[in-house]
């Protein structure tokens, strides 16, 4: 595959880099020393010129191109070159933007701006947050279908009350489905009689306040959060944290200090406590009690702001911190210090292409179990297999045992059952092994 | 340029809305005609509404109208139109000399102060009543439907009329309707501000038919009680839909059958409701006007009142005697007691009627609610403060603003606990912005001010004039004259009236009347020195 980088920054380079091993990867940059540098540090060809123009894109090949990823730290910069390769090829794009408005009227006509698939910076990073914070319990859990659809993956211990009964006798949620168990290594795919034992994996797929609610059963002592969570700095990413909470039903303070964006942000998120104050303020730290809080967020817009409010807040007695951390490598540094996860932004978003772009056509992917199965996330056209039938007639045309774990339709989340009939538009999640996961990809 | 307050262009329209108002004058013409009655009260009237309006109109050819003027204009629209309606009510008392003999010389009307009370009581829906007695033979049909005709003109509002007709109140229309219209800001329900003013009038105008040939509709089949005829069912449309409450029945609803009764609380109901929502329901989103905040706290203000009143009145909670000003005697007040205590229907019917009565402040009564014990007429009283919906035709405070206010003082105890925290105060989802509900904030107590001063003030009058009245007379009457709810207490009860007041009393009555109808602000501020300096 031939990929065309526009954007050397943190984002591109990661990105080149993953993708330079197995494909032709061109990169268009500014700055001629950076050009320069990735000639000579990556093998890669590095492109001067501004990705916004014709003359720059043709120089690169961009007709050949199979895929271009726009990945600049400018959201306007990165949508017009998706729009300016449109026009002359037919290359796949992708473009990075930090602005969730771009995001949102993208994902109502996935046409809009000639990208082919976009990612959000600002959500991903309040995504990985919320991952880390929400779900103690899990081994493992990964968004879908714009966060309305979750994959969690769960320990059965001895003490678990699910352990020894059956799939059919565990499954009391509407919006939940037992995608696999794997059991000393082998993956099972369950169905109503199978038995749970303790010592197995559990992989469900569901609303991410079913599975949250799931989490509480199959683990009722490390649960999720018995405490509270207080969130420093409402930047977008903290905004998303706060909003991704709520909608998982966890209800968190923010902080922050600009009266402006205090009240915007009381008006956008009902169901979070805003207050406008300095999260350094010691007294009103004591004062709100958020010693007491379980996780305190950081994600004001300096890494060294981030820094002293996480351990001021450890200092009062917060259990556990989370900073947003801009600069990639402070990251080890603070986590050295005393904040116990550090989350990039840049990190989390040059990821989220990576595995997009090995996953071929699906929209999203997910690795369970070191691989041993995926989590795909697809998009069904009229063609598809899976269109016409009932799920119970139309899985078996399918090449591959799948599990339809949940169905996303104009934005509302449908309950996968053997009756239901998925319609063209829909994004279907599926779990599918690992060995069959391109047979099934191709085929959808 | 001058930003003196032009009053030419506010007269001016007030000139244009009045010339018009010789149209609606035709009704009762035709009315008068068809009962082969004098049209001597309409055809001077209509006469001096198109004098005095051409005459006012010369003074500015091309009115400009801007806020400062919108507030004169609407305020001054409603007392000359309140003016120009006792002249029907003077004629029909003193005739016209050498041309006219009088009609009814001994009507309470021939007063001046007393016909302007009616009139101004009529254009605010108001509905308190000053005639020492009301039916069509001591006054013509002609008469008393212009007085039911009086509140349909000024329930939706006549200036919102006048933007809905006049093409050149396309610019200042929405201020002007603003001005007049009940509630918090207006909704434009289409981009053309006279567009909007006709949806609402159009709405207006087929739910008053709907009423009226379902009132009918009963007669023909007989369900209706001994009153009821093509008259009543007019006369009934045109009083329910502006929430005013003129019945030209001296018993008012207690005339016609139980069925009449229910079929009138919803259209009640419906009166109270924000116009623009059942507009959106109507085109085609009823779940908007289920989901609406306003309208649940409607609905829920009633239905809790309803059930305290019905378990008072089935558990018999009448007065034990008749109290001295009472406007019933003791045979009525047993057989009403043994009517009802006990019985589910009759129970539930009068308390449902009541309370939807008198919290759209429309102010009808299913019967004399004066003869309910203490506890149930207080309940009656503190309901005269709630109120309709924003954008309807009810008057007195509205359901929206207490909601706000309730949510502000809610707010207010948090936010001691928790000095940093930022609430907006919410409404269905949107917050509202800190100048909205300081508005709303200050409009109540506002509201509540000029109760509190209108009941001293009337206590005043009452002392030095020498007339006895009890303190819930004062009190009651203030509420339900500023609130244009009509009916309050004792001698003030629904089949009593005001006329026992002083002239200055009355007077008073009338500006708090106006004040209601116009939510005090354009009134009272066209009265501040502010206003008209440079």
């Amino acid at each position: 595959m031939r990929v065309i980088i526009v954007g050397a920054g943190q984002v591109g380079e990661s990105i080149a880099a993953d993708l330079s091993e197995a494909h032709d990867v061109v990169i268009v940059e500014q700055d001629p020393d950076r050009v320069e540098e990735l000639n000579y540090g990556l093998d890669v060809l590095a492109v001067e010129g501004d990705g916004t123009s014709l003359s720059a894109l043709e120089e690169a090949d961009v007709t050949e191109a199979d895929m271009v990823i726009a990945s600049t730290d400018d959201d306007e910069t990165n949508i017009v070159v998706s729009s300016t390769v449109k026009a002359v090829s037919d290359a796949f794009t992708i473009a990075r933007v930090k602005n969730t408005q771009y995001l949102r009227t993208w994902q109502r006509s996935r046409a809009a701006f000639g990208v082919d698939f976009m990612v959000c910076t600002y959500l991903l990073a309040a995504e990985s947050i919320v991952r880390v914070v929400g779900l103690p319990a899990a081994r493992d859990a990964d968004m879908f279908a714009d966060g309305r659809v979750e994959m969690a993956e769960f320990d059965v211990g001895e003490e678990s009350p699910i352990s020894g009964q059956s799939v059919a006798e565990a499954d009391t949620y509407d919006s939940l489905t037992f995608a696999a168990i794997v059991r000393d290594e082998e993956l099972l795919i369950p169905t109503g009689t199978t038995e749970i034992h303790a010592g197995d994996r559990l992989v469900v797929i569901g609303t991410p306040r079913s599975v949250r609610a799931f989490a509480g059963d199959v683990a009722p002592h490390e649960s999720a959060l018995s405490g509270e969570v207080v969130i420093v700095g409402g930047s977008e990413i903290g905004y998303h944290v706060a909003r991704l909470l709520s909608e998982r039903g966890v209800t968190a303070r923010l902080i922050e200090q600009d009266p402006d964006r205090a009240r915007w942000l009381a008006e956008e998120l009902p169901d979070t406590m805003v207050l406008e104050t300095d999260a350094t303020d010691i007294e009103f730290l004591e004062r709100e009690h958020i010693g007491d809080a379980e996780v305190i967020v950081s994600a004001l817009d300096s890494d060294e702001k981030n820094l002293l409010a996480s351990l001021l807040a450890e200092r009062v007695g917060t259990e556990r911190s989370i900073a947003v951390i801009d600069q990639s490598e402070y990251v080890e540094l603070f986590e050295a210090v005393g904040i116990d996860v550090g989350v990039n932004p840049r990190e989390v978003v040059a990821e989220e292409i990576t595995r997009f772009t090995r996953a071929g056509g699906a929209e999203n992917v997910a690795l369970v179990e070191n691989g041993l199965a995926e989590v795909l996330e697809v998009e069904v056209d009229d063609d598809s297999p899976l269109v016409g039938e009932p799920i119970r007639e139309s899985i078996h045309s399918l090449p591959a045992d799948v599990v339809i774990g949940a169905i996303s339709r104009d934005g509302e989340y449908v309950v996968p059952r053997g009756e239901t009939e998925i319609e063209p538009g829909d994004h279907v999640v599926l779990f599918v092994e690992t060995e069959d996961a391109d047979k099934v990809s191709a085929a959808l | 340029m001058s930003i003196r307050v032009d009053y030419r262009a506010s007269l001016s329209l007030v000139g244009t809305v009045l010339k018009y108002l010789s149209v609606p004058l035709l009704l009762p013409v035709v009315v008068a005609l068809y009962y082969g009655e004098t049209l001597a009260p309409f055809l001077p009237t209509i006469a001096v509404t198109l004098l005095v309006g051409w005459g006012l109109e010369r003074l500015a050819p091309e009115p400009d109208i801007a806020a400062r003027e919108g507030f004169l204009m609407v305020a001054a629209t409603w007392l000359a139109v309140a003016l120009v309606g006792t002249i029907p009510y003077l004629i029909e008392a003193h005739g016209i000399p050498l041309l006219v003999e009088p009609i009814h010389p001994d009507s309470t009307l021939a007063n001046p102060t007393n016909a302007l009370f009616e009139s101004m009581s009529g254009f605010s829906t108001t509905g308190a009543t000053v005639l020492g007695s009301i039916n069509v033979v001591d006054h013509t049909r002609g008469v008393m439907l212009w007085r039911q005709l009086t509140q349909w003109l000024g329930g939706m509002g006549i200036v919102v009329l006048a933007v809905a007709i006049l093409p050149e109140l396309s610019v200042g229309g929405a201020q002007l309707m603003d001005a007049e219209a009940p509630g918090p800001g207006i909704e434009k329900l289409t981009p053309k501000i006279a567009e909007t003013a006709r949806v609402l009038w159009g709405a207006y105008l087929a739910i008053t038919v709907v009423e009226i040939l379902l009132l009918y509709g009963l007669d023909l089949a007989g369900m209706a009680g001994p009153n009821m005829n093509a008259y009543n069912a007019v006369a009934h449309g045109l009083t329910t839909m502006p929430t005013g409450g003129f019945s030209p029945q001296a018993r008012s609803i207690e005339a016609f059958s139980a069925a009449v009764q229910w079929v009138i609380i919803p259209f009640m109901v419906i009166a109270g409701t924000n116009f623009a929502l059942i507009w959106q329901a109507v085109a085609g989103s009823p779940r908007e006007l289920l989901e609406d905040t306003e309208f649940r706290g409607y609905l829920g203000a009633m239905a809790v009142l309803t059930a305290i009143l019905t378990g008072l009145l089935f558990t018999g909670g009448f007065a034990s005697g008749v109290p001295e000003g009472a406007t019933f005697d003791a045979a009525y007040l047993s057989e009403t007691a043994a009517a009802i205590t006990g019985n589910l229907e009759p129970a539930l019917r009068h308390a449902l009627f009541q309370a939807v009565s008198i919290v759209t402040t429309t102010g009808y009564a299913s019967m004399d609610f004066d003869v309910w014990g203490a506890p149930a007429k207080y309940a009656l009283l503190f309901a005269m403060f709630v109120g309709g919906s924003a954008g309807s035709t009810g008057g007195s405070v509205k359901v929206i603003r207490w909601i706000v206010v309730a949510k502000v003082l809610r707010r207010e105890l948090f936010t001691t606990a928790h000095p940093e925290a930022v609430r907006p105060v919410r409404l269905g989802g949107n917050a509202l912005d800190d100048r909205a509900t300081r508005g709303i904030m200050s409009f109540t107590l506002l509201y509540l001010s000029m109760f509190f001063i209108g009941a001293f003030v009337l206590f005043l009058d009452a002392a030095r004039a020498g007339v006895d009245f009890t303190v819930l007379e004062v009190i009651s009457g203030t509420a339900s004259t500023l609130g244009n709810v009509g009916p309050a207490f004792y001698r003030l009860g629904p089949m009593g009236g005001y006329l026992r007041f002083p002239d200055s009393s009355k007077l008073f009555m009338v500006v708090l009347m106006w004040a209601g109808r116009l939510e005090i602000l354009p009134l009272l501020v066209c009265l501040t020195p502010e206003y008209w300096r440079r």
